[in-house]
């Protein structure tokens, strides 16, 4: 199969805005789809709401467009009810950590075996720019005019504390990076957290001097290191990328099958 | 989108009217087509020593605007259908606990994501029934932008009057002086004891600032007049009594409406928010035809202003409702008026505004006079 395959053209042309990394995480989810090869019938992706959650629509799977916020939700039903469909959560900040973040922190402290792709551009891009969890101090948006006084989360650090079991994070300039890190994420058995750091530049470019697309991107090769490498020391000021964690702990729905195992002896 | 500007317009009327009310506390979550009252929020309130937060989402929004008037300030919220959803339970306990708020609802089409950009009149029932329990509630409404600067201050006025939370109904986002009214505080002393729950004749329940000298305790469970929570059944049954008839038995002092040539009108439009402003067109060339056209605009919507409206479509011999849902309103002036059988349900429900023309060609059918 071409990984084009994977896409929905007859919903083409998308939505997003010239420069989106929407649409490069899309390429690079569906190069990894394409390279895993896994029946297109097997594959379940769920999404919320926000410029990000429309990926769902544009890739030929059962999709499912929900609610703002409340994606992971949906997904653990329909993972508990056929724990053999693999489940693709892509989200953006606000989605996945303000309204949606007491779904991420117990999607990650079940275990549940989904893979959760929080595409993180710091600002809500559907609604037009307001300051999002994950924005930072200093940023400017529609809602901090003078300036954001709200500190981030770091994504990477939060899915670790709740007990995601493989996180990792990656830039849209890193595109290969990605479809590696997505394959290995879709592959782990338990849940799985991407953060991949994506422009938005009509609505967090603009309004905080960061540039355009091309800028953006500039910045995440430049302002980025491999965790782990000669480059990665400490004071650096980079963000790091690469895989922070990917351990075995028990699955959330095998838990269960062994509930059910056990409730059936009893009968 | 001329919807979008329309929106944006009725949207910064409401904000600049909540300031001129005195509102000091604003949370909220972005949603389409409400995010410009919040924007505006951001910018003005430091301004004025008041407080903006963009909470993590509509139920929180709602908690921290109660937990604000609890404190003493004028808090409100706004948001459009989703959101609201989330909000039914905090809204519930803004009843129980008797709490001063405004929740602004910018309407969109529904039900769920639905058309966030284009408008409809879906959530009327929902401000009245959206929350569980036995309640009283209040929700206005207003179909120009003058109108809703008056009626955002009526809203807030309303609240702090009778302690209760205010839902103002957007569709549009829609002078002179305007009385602005602060809450009812009580006048019991430091050291006195002070029944935070304990009614006045009148039904009225001064209130003591969160911070103040007198402690006591708020909750959403059923309560004594301390606050404290109770299943006394004679307590239970006296707190739900007061609830409702605080605001039932003021159904005339929280009715606004206005009136167009009701006094020999034939045909009564009875319309509210953006809809109202296609019938008063329809009113006014038709009654230069001669014809006895007249219209009979809601603003107050729940509670139900049912004498009022009766006794304005008393002779009439059609009773029109103009609205743009599948009949939230109808049913209730179906109740009203004597003789249901002469009203009739106008709508559009397609999430385009409903014009004149609509109305008209409506009203043919319903006169027998073909389109
Ligand atoms: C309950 C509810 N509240 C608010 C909204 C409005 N809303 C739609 S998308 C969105 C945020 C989008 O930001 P993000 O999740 O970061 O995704 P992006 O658009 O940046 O990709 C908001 C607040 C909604 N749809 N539902
Ligand atoms: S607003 Fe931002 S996030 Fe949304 S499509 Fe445009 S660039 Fe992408």
């Amino acid at each position: 199969m071409a990984y084009d395959d994977y896409i929905r053209k007859r919903f083409f042309p998308h939505i997003w805005c010239p420069g989106c990394g929407h649409g490069i995480v899309l390429n690079a989810l569906t190069r990894s789809l394409d390279s895993l090869g896994f029946d297109k019938n097997e594959m379940v992706m769920v999404s919320g709401i926000g410029c990000s959650a429309r990926i769902s629509g544009y890739v030929d799977l059962h999709s499912m467009h929900t609610i703002h916020g409340r994606a992971l939700a949906f997904a653990t039903g329909i993972k508990l009810s056929r724990p053999e469909l693999k489940l693709i959560v892509p989200m953006g900040d606000g989605d996945a950590l303000a309204i949606g973040g007491n779904h991420f922190i117990h999607a990650a402290r079940r275990n549940i075996d989904i893979t959760a792709i929080v595409i993180n551009n710091r600002i809500y891009g559907m609604t037009g720019g307001q300051y999002s969890p994950l924005s930072g101090v200093g940023v400017r948006a529609t809602t901090a005019p003078y300036s954001n006084i709200d500190p981030a989360f770091d994504v990477v650090e939060m899915a670790t504390a709740a007990g995601a079991t493989f996180v990792a994070r990656t830039t849209t300039y890193h595109v290969r990076e990605m479809s590696k890190f997505f394959q290995k994420a879709i592959l782990h058995k338990g849940f799985s957290v991407v953060e991949v750091l994506s422009q938005c530049p009509t609505n967090f470019g603009r309004r905080n001097k960061a540039g355009d697309a091309v800028h953006m991107m500039e910045s995440y090769k430049n302002g980025t290191v491999v965790a782990g490498s000669a480059d990665d020391v400490p004071g650096s000021g980079k963000i790091r990328r690469g895989v922070f964690v990917e351990k075995t702990a028990p699955e959330y729905c095998d838990e269960y099958a062994r509930i059910i195992r056990v409730a059936r002896k009893g009968a | 989108m001329k919807n979008k500007t329309a929106f944006i317009q009725g949207n910064e009327v409401c904000a600049r009217a909540a300031i001129y009310a005195g509102v000091g506390f604003f949370a909220g979550y972005p949603i389409t087509p409400s995010t410009e009252i919040a924007e505006f929020m951001a910018r003005e309130l430091p301004k004025r020593q008041g407080t903006f937060i963009q909470m993590e989402d509509e139920i929180s929004s709602l908690c921290a605007v109660i937990g604000a008037s609890l404190t003493g300030c004028k808090a409100m919220t706004a948001t459009s259908g989703p959101g609201f959803s989330l909000m039914q339970e905090a809204l519930g306990y803004a009843v129980m606990a008797e709490i001063p708020c405004v929740i602004v609802d910018v309407q969109r089409g529904g039900p769920s994501t639905g058309l966030p950009t284009h408008v409809m009149q879906g959530d009327v029932c929902q401000a009245r029934w959206g929350i569980h329990g036995d309640h009283a509630i209040v929700a206005m409404t207003a179909s120009g932008n003058q109108e809703l600067f008056k009626i955002t201050v009526d809203a807030f006025n309303i609240a702090e009057t009778y302690r209760t939370p205010v839902i103002l109904l957007l569709d549009i986002p829609s002078e002179g002086e305007i009385e602005v009214v602060e809450r009812l505080r009580t006048a019991v002393k430091q050291g006195v004891d002070f029944h935070p729950y304990l009614p006045r004749e009148d039904g009225r329940l001064p209130m003591s600032d969160f911070g103040g000298v007198h402690r006591y305790n708020v909750t959403g469970l059923f309560h004594d007049m301390w606050g404290f929570p109770s299943d006394d059944p004679q307590v239970v049954h006296g707190l739900l009594r007061h609830l409702a008839d605080k605001i039932n038995n003021n159904v005339d002092n929280i009715a606004r409406f206005k009136e167009y040539y009701l006094d020999d009108a034939d045909l009564v439009l009875v319309s509210y928010g953006s809809s109202a402003r296609s019938a008063l067109h329809l009113v006014e060339s038709r009654r230069r035809r001669g014809e006895k056209y007249g219209l009979l605009e809601l603003q107050t919507l729940w509670p139900f202003p049912h004498s009022i409206v009766r006794e304005k479509c008393a002779n009439a011999r059609y009773v029109a409702v103009v609205e743009m849902n599948l009949g939230q309103i109808t049913k209730e002036v179906k109740e009203a008026v004597d003789r249901p059988e002469r009203v009739y349900l106008l709508n559009r429900i397609d999430g385009v505004y409903i014009t004149p023309t609509d109305i008209r060609n409506m009203l043919r059918v319903i006169q027998g006079r073909g389109v």
